[in-house]
């Protein structure tokens, strides 16, 4: 039989239940998302049987309850992640500990329990979001949470009080979290994406095109990145970002060629031709490619180039990446491998042969590169092809059915079928995929491109000018490029949801926002190691490394303790000299048992020492009339000089 | 040291304030206590405060069950300090002409005149006000409060001094209108006499007819003298620190989340007034937090409500003084 437990000494008063129960709501509330359906419930449940209780004033489950049921949750957990450790499993468990430890909450000491599990709690909302509205939320959980920690010592406080006691604690916190931010030494990788579970979610262009691969992803308002240009942007018909190059055509699904990696560039910049630079953040998405406006003139710091002219990190990108680069157009090429010429015309035996036909016909019938290409365009025109993110499904002739059957298509349709055209005619020709154009955000001039500007164009090898770019979609569809998706879709087409033209303060409002949510990126969540040491080093440290960073940590919060201990100490009423001689007296009195209430008078307590004392009741009394005639009446202000001597003359 | 200078330049002052035997001379005042503790056995403390709500110009509300000596105490403290005395019993059928009087027409002269009601005398015994109407019972209240009288738009001042005690049975007797709390702010002081204790009582027994020495008694003190020594107590210094603690005193009622509604300006100047009343009675020049705190039981229970417990005065003005530390 389970003994039943004993009734603490000073249960928990109501108030500080219902407090208890606000703090766990308000940190189990914003994990929702986070955790299982089911856990949500159970948690809730947890969290209404024990306010019901409350309500009812009935005791709480015995104890074999409680055991069986965080069994049960630990055990659905368990069943749900295969683990009960790692990220996502953590936090569903310490969910369930949260919502049950409120049913065996009785003392105070379980409440502290309580508010540790709801701080720690806190933390994880970050794991999965670091935006600013979840950090705010968390500020508002933090002011509960400490709302409740504040009432569980002192029992009697109004609810405003102690919300603004907990408001005015993390304020008074607020200094050292800021030197705390900036001088604490960083390690590189975010603090909060510990497990393999986290990149799961991430988004953004693969290393392979099949029919419908960058239609899904521009559906996407995600950002890929943010760019800042240091001078003036080049037009925006000229902002192809360049991804992955895709050369080898299986069947319906491009792949990328062979290429060569070098830490050097595989082009040459013109050295004097004008060039554009710009800081570029790139949003982690789990690929080691960088992206680049054509054509940078140097590698990303620690990434390597290729030979058709990608750049590689050295592992996935997981985190927020920030580069400066400059980008020209103007680059000369060397002279293409053959082994690279010939992937570049290889097609796959027996697809798209109408297409193909075209192609070899022009082959046959131009005698230049230039013609054949020049050819392709007029045709690509010619056709009326419609530019459409809902283009009809397609068999296996992809460019075929494009080009001579629906003649509606997306990027990726034109691109593919131009490149089957001109490899049929001879021409070396690949795919590049990457994003095109951006939005700028007049706010702060930063360029957002997005994953709905993922693009998909083509580049042809010309042999008196290296690799040309041509965007057959430019050629039928001129509004992609030059305005944005939204005017080069058909009307009545469905649109990116994010790309139609909203109300103008709405757009305002939203390029606030992500001006805000930039600057939050780039100087909050951005604050690597890098970022730093650069921001220390302006602030004229040099060299900062992790013990000058300490040091530097120490003392600012050490002097920080001492102004705010020295603010305390002025902000307290200075005590007037006789009141101070009359604390002393009492102090000295304090060992005897002797205490002075706080709210005693002189001579009543003068007459309780002097009935404790009966040797010392008329120098005590003495003292006494003399600190009442200078605290409350009207005598010269020299008395203090005889109090003080008598105070310093007693000897209890 | 140039303050030990100052210090011993004033030293014969500092011997005749601090280091003076601290018993005051026989004044008037401590006659009158002495006079009317001969009478009243065995409730100094009440007729303490009772002389020191009249020296601070306020009234007195006294609340007890019949027959603990309310009336005789009124009637004392009227006899000994030489005020002219009248007592009205307060009834349910009672008309506010009943207290203020009435004008009535004479023949002879042909015109109206006033006739005073029992409220003009300097001492004024209003005996179990409870039991009267609410309108009869504002009659007396206003003229408390105004000094004077205004019948038939005439305003006929008070006599001075001018001092009300009120009394009233425990509320649930029957039959009765217990004052509104409003009303309470008007008295200065509320006490309860209570059962004397053993000693007294004995004595009380034994001795004579109270009634017998009351005739007998003479006065100790003359109205002049009277209206002087409220002069004085109103002038009693008291010192930025006592003027502090009587605030945070009020101000805690208003923020302790005991009370329903806190203390009125009001009872923070009879607060004042009341503790330099006790001051002088004790032969003191200075008003002390234990002047505060001993008149604060008589002001302060009376005008406050209690948010949920039933508590008497003496405890709550306990809890009121030890929550409140002195500034």
């Amino acid at each position: 039989m389970a003994k039943k437990p004993e009734p603490p000494l000073h249960p928990l008063t109501p108030a500080q239940t219902w407090w208890l129960l606000a703090a766990g709501l308000a940190a189990c509330a914003p994990l929702a998302p986070q955790v299982p359906l089911w856990l949500s419930g159970v948690a809730g449940l947890a969290f209404a049987w024990r306010a019901l209780l409350a309500w009812r004033r009935r005791p709480l489950p015995g104890r074999w309850v409680l055991v069986l049921v965080s069994l049960a949750g630990a055990a659905g957990v368990l069943i749900q992640y295969r683990t009960l450790f790692g990220q996502r499993a953590g936090v569903a468990l310490l969910v369930v500990f949260l919502a049950l430890k409120q049913l065996e909450a009785r003392a105070p000491r379980d409440g502290l329990a309580v508010v540790l599990l709801a701080y720690f709690l806190t933390l994880t909302q970050f794991f999965e979001n670091q935006s600013i509205p979840v950090a705010l939320t968390m500020l508002g959980t933090l002011v509960v949470t400490t709302a409740a920690l504040a009432n569980l010592t002192d029992a009697e406080a109004r609810p405003a009080a102690l919300l603004r006691l907990g408001g005015t604690l993390l304020a008074q916190a607020l200094p050292f979290m800021l030197v705390l931010f900036v001088l604490f030494p960083r390690v590189s990788g975010p603090l909060w994406g510990l497990p393999r579970d986290a990149y799961s979610g991430l988004t953004g262009l693969s290393d392979s095109m099949s029919p419908g691969a960058i239609n899904n992803l521009i559906q996407s308002d995600a950002i890929a990145f943010r760019v800042k240009f240091d001078g003036p942007p080049p037009e925006r018909r000229e902002l192809y970002w360049r991804g992955p190059v895709l050369t080898r055509l299986e069947g319906r699904t491009w792949r990328p060629g062979r290429h060569a990696i070098a830490t050097g560039l595989f082009y040459q910049p013109v050295a004097d031709a004008p060039r554009h630079a710009y800081t570029l953040t790139l949003e982690p998405h789990n690929k080691p490619w960088l992206f680049a406006l054509e054509f940078a003139t140097a590698p990303p710091p620690e990434s390597v180039s290729t030979s058709d002219f990608q750049f590689f990190a050295r592992k996935p990108v997981r985190e927020r990446l920030r580069y400066e680069l400059q980008s020209t157009a103007a680059v000369r090429f060397p002279q293409e491998r053959v082994n690279v010429l010939a992937e570049a015309l290889r097609l796959p035996e027996g697809l798209n042969p109408r297409t193909v036909a075209l192609g070899a016909r022009w082959g046959f019938e131009e005698d230049s590169d230039a013609r054949r290409l020049g050819r392709a365009l007029d045709f690509m025109r010619d056709r009326q092809l419609v530019y459409t993110l809902q283009p009809p499904l397609m068999g296996a002739h992809v460019a075929d059915e494009f080009l001579f059957d629906h003649r509606r298509g997306f990027c990726e349709h034109f691109a593919a079928a131009f490149v089957v055209l001109m490899r049929a005619a001879d021409v070396p020709a690949r795919v590049v995929t990457g994003y095109q154009g951006g939005e700028r955000n007049p706010v702060d001039d930063t360029w957002v491109i997005r994953q709905s500007d993922a693009h998909a164009w083509a580049e042809v090898w010309l042999e008196a000018r290296g690799w040309v770019r041509v965007d057959p979609t430019a050629a039928s569809a001129p509004a992609r490029i030059e305005q944005n998706l939204a005017a080069a879709v058909p009307a009545g087409d469905p649109r990116p949801r994010r790309a139609g033209a909203g109300l103008d303060r709405l757009r305002e409002a939203r390029y606030r926002w992500w001006a805000v949510s930039n600057a939050w990126n780039q100087w909050i969540l951005g604050y690597d190691p890098q970022l730093q040491r650069d921001f220390l080093e302006r602030l004229g440290m040099r060299a900062p490394d992790w013990r000058k960073m300490t040091a530097a940590l120490t003392l600012a919060c050490g002097t920080l303790l001492l102004g705010l201990a020295a603010w305390m100490l002025w902000r307290r009423p200075r005590l007037a000299p006789e009141e101070r001689q009359w604390r002393r007296l009492a102090r000295r009195l304090a060992p005897l048992g002797l205490a002075r209430q706080a709210w005693e008078g002189p001579l009543d307590y003068a007459r309780r020492v002097g009935a404790a004392l009966p040797g010392r009741a008329g120098e005590i009394e003495a003292i006494a009339r003399l600190y009442a005639e200078l605290r409350y009446g009207r005598a010269p202000a020299a008395g203090i000089a005889e109090l003080r001597r008598r105070v310093a003359a007693f000897r209890p | 040291m140039a303050s030990l200078t100052m210090f011993e330049q004033h030293y014969d002052l500092f011997e005749k304030i601090f280091l003076m035997p601290p018993t005051p001379p026989p004044t008037p005042l401590a006659a009158v206590l002495a006079a009317s503790g001969a009478i009243i056995l065995g409730k100094e403390r009440q007729l303490r405060l009772a002389l020191s709500c009249l020296l601070a110009r306020g009234h007195l509300l006294i609340e007890d069950l019949p027959g603990v000596g309310k009336t005789t105490l009124a009637h004392t403290l009227a006899r000994l300090l030489g005020l002219d005395f009248q007592r009205i019993q307060f009834t349910s059928d009672m008309l506010p002409a009943d207290i203020l009087g009435i004008s009535v027409f004479d023949r002879e002269r042909g015109d109206f005149r006033f006739h005073p009601g029992p409220i003009f005398a300097q001492v004024v015994l209003a005996d179990e006000i409870n039991r009267a109407t609410p309108k009869a019972q504002s009659a007396l209240l206003e003229a408390m409060e105004e000094r004077q009288v205004t019948i038939e738009g005439a305003s006929r001042p008070l006599p001075r001094p001018f001092f009300v005690i009120a009394t009233q049975n425990p509320s649930h007797q029957i039959g009765t209108f217990p004052l509104p709390e409003s009303q309470l702010d008007r008295f200065l002081m509320r006490i309860e006499l209570g059962y004397p204790d053993p000693a007294a009582e004995r004595a009380l027994l034994e001795g004579r007819d109270r009634r017998g020495m009351l005739a007998e008694a003479r006065p100790v003190l003359t109205p002049d003298i009277l209206l002087a020594e409220q002069e004085r107590a109103a002038a009693l210094h008291v010192a930025p620190p006592l003027i502090a603690y009587v605030q945070a005193l009020v101000a805690h009622t208003r923020t302790a989340p005991e009370w329903k509604n806190g203390l009125s300006p009001r009872a923070g100047l009879g607060l004042v007034a009341a503790a330099r009343a006790w001051a002088l009675l004790a032969g003191r020049e200075l008003v002390l937090p234990e002047d505060v705190q001993a008149v604060l039981p008589a002001v302060v229970p009376h005008r406050l409500m209690a948010a949920n417990e039933q508590r008497n005065a003496d405890e709550i003005a306990r809890a009121l003084i030890e929550a409140v530390p002195l500034p």
